[in-house]
């Protein structure tokens, strides 16, 4: 805890003590390095506390939903880690129009890591009908509201549905794809999920690694 | 250094547990690295106990994790109200009526062997006995007036102070020689201590889980200390040689 | 560069001034032996306690509710929760115990003789401060001896006349021991009182390095300006401040290194047997933590026993010694009043207990032997011949105040070395 480096005064360490020696040096350093080692070794519990707690892994385990009950076009909301996590079941007009504005997109082709393996595509999903995303803006983590039938041209001409952030004005697409010219530098996160079967999705875990 | 030895005389000696009453106490010689022991004591808690106590302190997956019981095994055969793995041990009971059945609410088990100590619970869960007089027809030696019915007489039997006639003196006398069991029981006497053994093993894991762990990171620290004393005592020792 | 900064740096605020005049250029006397490393290890725990104390009123929850509950958690749920609580419970009574040992030292080699008055003083009030931060401390885990624990040191007020009873409603906040007691105890305990303490030490040390270490020996190693001849004094550079004001004998080190890696070899001891502690046995068979407190606070239940902490416990008997309620608080108190008038009770002109007579150092070992005694019965439970024992020691204890006062006035001593021994 307080270990006091030796060599930190040099100059008026010999001034006292004139005859110095390599057993001294090494001892010096050796001691010095190993307090060190301990200071660190005494932080890990400091450090580590701060970590997310049992109960709060407890609370944040995944989360199953069923998606049965959506209706094409609905969006409903999940909370994951105390987090909003958006379903959608996107209509296939609207599936069409999600491939025709890469060129408005900043990353397009999802290259940027915001999502796991499985949604490296254009839909950003398992399967292109429904959509999974996490609901907190990139920017600076306040949650976008979800635009509709017609509601988003107001923002970006020409796409009638998309998501839009109130604090800041940021605008991602229905696959959550951050749009050009806002604040937000990437696009929105999609959660590991999988289908437990055709109606249920599990929230938190992916296929394979769990 | 009078005083140290007198300070360290005085703190070293392990208190002995004072709520024994007067009763001598069997030593329990539980082991919380034996994960067999820990896991039928578990088994034992959840059949016997968790109707009436609790362990709310103590999460069903942290025990899994360390008695070494997968979870999907756990929940089938440890757990068996459906809660998911990072519930604590509860039961369903309002504590009122509980309080009414046996007079006090029945306490919560997590910490009771650091409460009592684990020799304690090992002679208590052993020494049971008929006594007509009170409410549930059992009393207990190291807890008298106890208001707990003997929850282990299916494994135990019916457990009776016995005495055997001696002859003193050319005289037969009654003398008591301990609790026994009519033999009722599923278990023989040396399986019934061995099953509550377990159990006080697991109660005396759920006091304290981290002490394995303490004492495992707890040997790395001394080793290390012990190399940081040797070279602090050494540069010592070098910058004072032209002290003396 | 580098010096260049530090230049600048010094020039707005005196860190190396500080650092040579406190520390590498401060006069230690060099016979300074084992019993002086107690003071370094009170300052290394009390950061210690400190820094846990921080960590864990983050995931502390002062209520009545959930006190025992957030122990607990942390205990089991919160990552390596356990080493922070076992770390601040172990200090608690590391603490007293360094501080206890600190206190004797001063008293057999008479630190808090003249010039040390005031040193004393400060000292016994951090050590007031640390009762009190200690108890309401020991509140906070609302176990059962937290809770009666704190109903019996409360009620100690209603012995007082006429406003007792209220003063004792006033301390709760509640017509018993309540969840309105642990908020307001939480608060002295994490803030106000810790404060106290550490502007108190600070004072302590300010005041120490003012008039000096005393030594083994008793002798002063600062002598009249041109009193020593330049053979006589130290060949040691030290600060001006000292060196323009006296000679200093060849009798000293500087305070760093030499003091400070004595003291770092006593604190790699320290460290073995307290993790010793901490990691193998945290409740030391119940006298660092005591059984009954793992048991949720129950106003209805007293447990069967109830003693505070083995650190309060020699005052405790002598509460229990005095049969009269007012008696019992004003002896336990006029205890420890005594030991802050011990410079001037003691009449004698010589520190030392080398060179006072032998009634004096039998009357410091008796003393010791008195107080751990008294802390035996004031910690296990009450039988007959306890209290007769009791009240014969807690004579015993005034008696070592009588009778310092009494033959230190014409005591017989041996002459003090001019130089330092050994």
């Amino acid at each position: 805890m307080s270990n006091v480096s030796l060599d930190a005064n040099d100059s008026s360490v010999t001034e006292n003590q004139p005859q110095d020696n390599n057993r001294r040096r090494f001892l010096t350093v050796a001691t010095s390095v190993v307090g060190g080692v301990g200071v660190a070794g005494a932080a890990i519990p400091f450090i580590g506390s701060w970590n997310p707690s049992v109960k709060a892994r407890a609370a944040g385990a995944d989360v199953e939903a069923d998606i049965s009950k959506i209706e094409p076009g609905q969006l409903i909301r999940v909370i994951w880690r105390s987090k909003p996590v958006w379903i959608t079941r996107r209509t296939p007009e609207l599936l069409d129009s999600l491939t025709q504005i890469d060129d408005l997109l900043k990353d397009p082709n999802s290259e940027q890591d915001q999502q796991p393996e499985f949604a490296r595509n254009s839909y950003r999903s398992i399967k292109p009908e429904y959509s999974v995303l996490v609901g907190i803006c990139t920017h600076l983590g306040c949650s976008p509201q979800h635009l509709k039938d017609g509601a988003f041209e107001e923002y970006v001409e020409g796409v009638p549905e998309g998501f839009h952030c109130p604090c800041h004005g940021s605008k991602f697409d229905m696959a959550g794809r951050v749009f050009n010219n806002v604040p937000a530098p990437l696009n929105l996160v999609v959660p590991p999920y999988m289908y437990i079967d055709d109606n249920t999705i599990l929230i938190g875990s992916e296929e394979g690694a769990a | 250094m009078k005083k140290l030895i007198l300070v360290l005389a005085f703190l070293l000696p392990n208190a002995v547990f004072a709520a024994g009453g007067g009763v001598h106490l069997d030593t329990a010689n539980y082991d919380l690295t034996d994960k067999a022991s820990l896991q039928n004591g578990a088994k034992l808690f959840q059949n016997y106990c968790l109707g009436c106590h609790q362990m709310q302190y103590q999460r069903y997956q942290r025990a899994f994790a360390d008695l070494g019981i997968p979870v999907e095994l756990g929940q089938e055969n440890l757990q068996f109200t459906g809660e998911k793995p990072g519930e604590f041990i509860k039961n369903g009971m309002p504590s009122e009526s509980a309080a009414k059945w046996f007079g006090a609410p029945p306490p919560d088990l997590t910490l009771v062997a650091r409460v009592r100590g684990a020799d304690w619970l090992y002679t208590y869960l052993r020494t049971f006995y008929v006594d007509e007089s009170r409410p549930f027809g059992v009393n207990n030696l190291v807890f008298p007036e106890v208001g707990m019915p003997h929850v282990l007489q299916e494994l135990q039997g019916l457990p009776r102070k016995t005495t055997e006639q001696h002859m003193v003196d050319g005289e037969m006398v009654d003398r008591y020689v301990g609790i026994k069991s009519d033999g009722t029981g599923e278990l023989s006497p040396e399986e019934y201590d061995s099953a509550v053994l377990d159990l006080v093993n697991y109660l005396v894991y759920t006091g304290e889980p981290s002490r394995l762990e303490s004492e495992s990171i707890g040997r790395w620290v001394l080793v290390f200390l012990l190399v940081f004393f040797v070279l602090i005592y050494l540069l010592k020792k070098d910058y004072w040689r032209d002290v003396h | 560069m580098f010096k260049n900064l530090m230049d600048w740096i010094e020039y707005r605020l005196p860190i190396m001034r500080v650092a040579n005049m406190h520390a590498i250029q401060y006069p230690a006397p060099r016979n300074m032996n084992f019993w002086y490393v107690f003071g370094f290890l009170a300052t290394i725990v009390l950061v210690n306690q400190l820094v846990t104390g921080i960590w864990l009123t983050m995931s502390f929850e002062p209520s009545a509710e959930r006190a025992f509950a957030s122990v607990e958690y942390i205990m089991r749920d919160v990552e390596y929760g356990w080493i922070l609580r076992y770390m601040h419970s172990t200090g608690a009574s590391a603490f007293f115990i360094v501080v206890y040992l600190h206190m004797f030292r001063g008293m057999i080699y008479g630190s808090y003789q003249k010039p040390r008055e005031l040193l004393w003083l400060f000292g016994m009030f951090i050590y007031l401060a640390l009762m009190a931060e200690a108890f309401m401390g020991y509140v906070l885990p609302w176990g059962q001896m937290s809770y009666w624990g704190a109903q019996v040191i409360v009620s100690l007020f209603s012995a007082i006349p006429v406003i007792g009873p209220d003063l004792v409603i006033w301390i709760q906040g509640d017509y018993v021991i309540s969840g309105a007691t642990l908020n307001r105890f939480f608060a002295l305990h994490v803030i106000a009182l810790p404060l106290v303490i550490v502007i108190l030490v600070f004072l302590h040390i300010v005041a120490l390095h003012e008039v000096g270490s005393n030594n083994p020996d008793g002798t002063d190693v600062k002598r009249k300006k041109g009193s020593l001849t330049e053979e006589e004094k130290t060949k040691f550079k030290m600060h001006e401040y000292y060196t323009s004001k006296y000679d200093i004998v060849d009798d000293i080190v500087p305070f760093f290194p030499h003091i400070v890696l004595k003291d770092l070899v006593a604190f790699s001891l320290f460290l073995i047997a307290f993790c010793y502690v901490m990691f193998f046995n945290p409740g030391m068979g119940g006298y660092f933590l005591e059984h009954p407190n793992f048991e949720i606070a129950n106003p209805l239940k007293t447990p069967e026993h109830i003693f505070p902490v083995w650190y309060f416990t020699p005052f405790y008997a002598i509460l229990k010694a005095v049969p009269h309620k007012l008696g019992g608080v004003i002896c336990m108190f006029a205890a420890i009043v005594a030991l802050a008038l011990l410079p001037w009770i003691d009449r004698g002109r010589v520190k030392s207990w080398r060179y006072r007579c032998g009634l004096h150092r039998w009357n410091l070992i008796v003393f010791a032997g008195v107080f751990i005694f008294l802390g035996y019965l004031g910690g296990t439970p009450q039988e007959a011949w306890k209290i007769i024992a009791s009240q014969i020691l807690t004579i015993m204890y005034f008696g070592f105040f009588f009778l310092l006062w009494i033959y230190s006035k014409n005591e017989k001593t041996k002459p003090v070395p001019a130089r330092i021994t050994g």
